[in-house]
């Protein structure tokens, strides 16, 4: 039952939403009272929106634009940092939104479990999501400095040296990337307890008189079960990673060198330096990839969803 | 009939929101006809700069009792220079601003953005390295706020007399100086790779041995015929990494601040940090004072030239934007001939810790300067300094920074790094409409 119920949602949500505009002259409101939405919706959004995909192909330095074609792309694609760029976002997305749901979904199954303090322990960890991600940054550059941070006297203090967790060129993104997971996961377990207690109890206690253990009840009641869940903490975590910045920004700023670099800094780094026709240029770029990965993972992730 | 009301009204809508934006533009204070009574100055918001005004504009308050200067801050570095860009661009631009001369002058357009200023008369009373590097092929644009400084070695005194060191002038000697501090126990050479742009320091402060052993480097560099892959321009790169190589810094390079070298060369803990002197006398007279009298400085040493220079830096202009009129212009054009007369000079050198001698004619530096600062009188005496690149240059990649963490903590070879900032510097070169 509760299957279907997202699919029947959508189904009649659609023709309501046809049947509306067949009948916009019969609309309760008059014209007008749409135009100051619209016109906030044209200035702030279409027209930068149209202007960005035109000054992508420009040469522009605030004063003057010059059209140069696709010679910004091509700049763009050769720049250095860009290739180590592309396979950090890909890693650091794929790696973040990976823990995060596995991470988020035990954490879910722990705390929608019968145990003390659950309300306490439940605020624990969405508390890091309320948190502005600029002081996470900075707190956690601080706690991981390689000689006076927290961390690392803490492992002094049972014998291990501790890493240079953000200056090891090998080692920053993922550093980076943990205190992401850190800060997201509790986004991740809340969606996940939300799906988790609006499994019917009935399908638990049919699978216990069959004689089914807790794993089997996980892998064949709540895994299947919590799917909608698993597709909104996936497509966010991973739309959130493909467009991640600030994190990494005010802990590394895409350093050592661009060992930590993302397609996010490589443009701000151009953006910065004054190349505003170039910087536009990856803006597209980032649109283009967010969109050419995301539509049909969404679409994938939900058609399965249907036909489960 | 529906459809054209709709449109009617959305053309006024359109037009009442673009007259609100207009207005809110067109909003700067006095201007048009009468006296001027007020102007105001967009500065960087750096404590130093804030001091520096606040002391100016008490100063000329005194002298002109008629004009108030009000004094509008933005944030330092590239986001600062993209405000100045934005304002520029929409004629908001306060009545005077406060800027960099050089490569980051020539970016900001001057033939169409700015007010020529040729014909004033203190043209004649300021030094000729600064002129140029405020002036385009057509005029001349900004008069001289601030002093000179270098970017060199900055040392310690007191670590070298015991050791019995000698001021080194050649990369052979400032090695061997290097391997005694270290078997010392000291930090031979302190790096601060948590402030990325102090990495620069050895490359662009390099930059007198590039001239001297190539005269002419910098405008074939324009041009696109010389690169920084090869000699004499690799050396900076090579150095970077043969100081790493060599084991001779503080073990916590990788994360340290440009504030840990102040103190770890104030304090005696390590010998040398190659810096730009005006930020270190800034931070010896605002934490340090003790070390006034053990910090020195003397130049990158080269291993492709004799000679030995100071690499130097000019200080910001005082520029005057088209936007400025009437008499709020005439105002504007006062204030900044006061600004380049010896009194004001004075006042800069009381309210900040000046890095170098000044580039004003008749104004001379205070006595009780840092020996920082004496040291390098001489090199200027005897006529042993050159501009830095970004100066005769336009000419600047923006991931030099980068690329010097990377060289300077092994993570890549000298010869990769230049090679690949000269690729960096491609896109500015094509920014600015060179044919490369």
């Amino acid at each position: 039952m509760t299957l279907v119920r997202p699919a029947l949602e959508g189904a009649t949500e659609r023709p309501a939403r046809r049947q509306t505009r067949r009948a916009g002259a019969r609309s309760p409101y008059p014209t007008w009272f749409f135009l100051p939405a619209g016109v906030f919706y044209l200035v702030l959004f279409v027209v930068p929106t149209g202007a960005s995909f035109w000054f992508a192909l420009t040469r522009w330095n605030l004063f003057s634009a010059e059209f140069v074609g696709l010679a910004n792309f091509q700049q763009f694609f050769r720049e250095p940092a860009l290739v180590k760029g592309f396979v950090n976002t890909f890693v650091y997305a794929f790696l973040t939104s990976g823990a995060k749901v596995v991470l988020g979904l035990a954490l879910a199954v722990l705390l929608t479990s019968q145990i003390i303090a659950r309300g306490w322990l439940r605020s624990v960890v969405f508390f890091p999501v309320l948190v502005s991600t600029i002081g996470v940054g900075v707190m956690f550059k601080v706690l991981l400095d390689p000689f006076d941070g927290a961390v690392n006297t803490v492992l002094s203090w049972v014998g291990v040296t501790g890493p240079g967790w953000l200056t090891d060129p090998s080692l920053a993104l993922f550093s980076v990337a943990l205190v992401d997971v850190w800060k997201g996961v509790g986004l991740a377990t809340l969606i996940y307890i939300a799906g988790l207690v609006a499994i019917p109890q009935e399908y638990y206690e049919a699978a216990r008189v069959d004689g089914a253990n807790a794993w089997q009840n996980f892998r064949s009641i709540t895994l299947p079960l919590v799917r909608p869940a698993t597709v909104t903490v996936v497509l966010l975590s991973l739309i959130g990673g493909l467009r991640s910045f600030d994190l990494i920004w005010t802990m590394t700023r895409g350093g050592p060198g661009f060992s930590s670099d993302v397609i996010g800094s490589v443009i701000y780094k151009q953006y910065q330096a004054g190349f505003y026709g170039l910087s536009t240029a990856g803006n597209v770029v980032l649109f283009v990839v967010i969109a050419l990965i995301i539509f049909p993972l969404s679409r994938w992730l939900n058609r399965k969803e249907v036909t489960l | 009939m529906n459809r054209t009301r709709t449109l009617t009204a959305g053309a006024a809508t359109l037009a009442a929101a673009l007259a609100l934006t207009a207005c809110a533009g067109g909003g700067d204070e006095g201007g048009g006809d009468g006296e001027a009574t007020s102007l105001s100055v967009y500065i960087d918001s750096s404590p130093a700069s804030v001091a520096l005004w606040e002391g100016l504009k008490a100063a000329y308050a005194e002298e002109n009792p008629d004009v108030t200067i009000e004094v509008e801050t933005h944030p330092a570095g590239s986001e600062g220079d993209n405000l100045i860009k934005t304002r520029l661009a929409t004629g908001e631009m306060n009545d005077l601003f406060w800027y960099n001369s050089g490569s980051l002058f020539q970016a900001l357009n001057p033939d169409q953005n700015l007010v020529p200023l040729d014909d004033e008369e203190w043209v004649g009373s300021i030094d000729d390295n600064f002129a140029t590097v405020v002036s385009t092929d057509t005029a001349l644009y900004g008069a001289p706020v601030g002093a000179s400084f270098a970017g060199a070695v900055i040392y310690n005194k007191t670590i070298y007399e015991d050791l019995g060191l000698e001021v080194p002038t050649t990369w052979d000697d400032y090695m061997a100086n290097n391997q005694a501090i270290k078997d010392a126990g000291l930090v031979a050479v302190a790096q601060t790779y948590g402030d990325t742009w102090t990495s620069q320091v050895p490359v662009l402060g390099d930059f007198y041995n590039v001239e001297a052993a190539d005269p002419g480097w910098a405008e074939a560099y324009t041009e696109g015929e010389k690169k920084y892959a090869d000699e004499p321009a690799l050396a900076g790169f090579e150095h970077l990494q043969e100081v790493y190589d060599a084991g001779f810094l503080n073990e916590d390079f990788a994360s340290a601040v440009y504030d840990d070298a102040v103190r770890m060369l104030a304090e005696g803990e390590a010998a040398h940090y190659p810096m730009l002197t005006g930020n270190v006398a800034s931070s010896i007279g605002e934490n340090y004072p003790d070390a006034a009298d053990t910090l020195g400085v003397f130049p990158l040493p080269s291993s492709v030239s004799d000679d030995n220079g100071l690499t130097v830096w000019m200080p910001n202009g005082m520029y005057i934007p088209k936007s400025t009129e009437g008499a709020q212009l005439e105002a504007a054009k006062e204030f900044i001939a006061w600004l380049v007369t010896p009194d004001s000079c004075a006042v800069q050198a009381e309210t900040t810790d000046v890095g170098g001698p000044f580039v004003v004619d008749g104004c001379e530096l205070p006595d009780d300067v840092p020996a920082l600062v004496s040291d390098m009188q001489p090199y200027f005496d005897s006529g042993d300094t050159g501009l830095a690149l970004e100066f005769l240059s336009p000419i600047k990649g923006p991931a030099l920074e980068q690329i010097t963490v990377e060289v300077g903590s092994g993570i890549r070879s000298a010869e990769d790094g230049a090679a690949l900032y000269d690729e960096d510097v491609v896109k500015q070169a094509q920014q600015l409409g060179l044919d490369w």
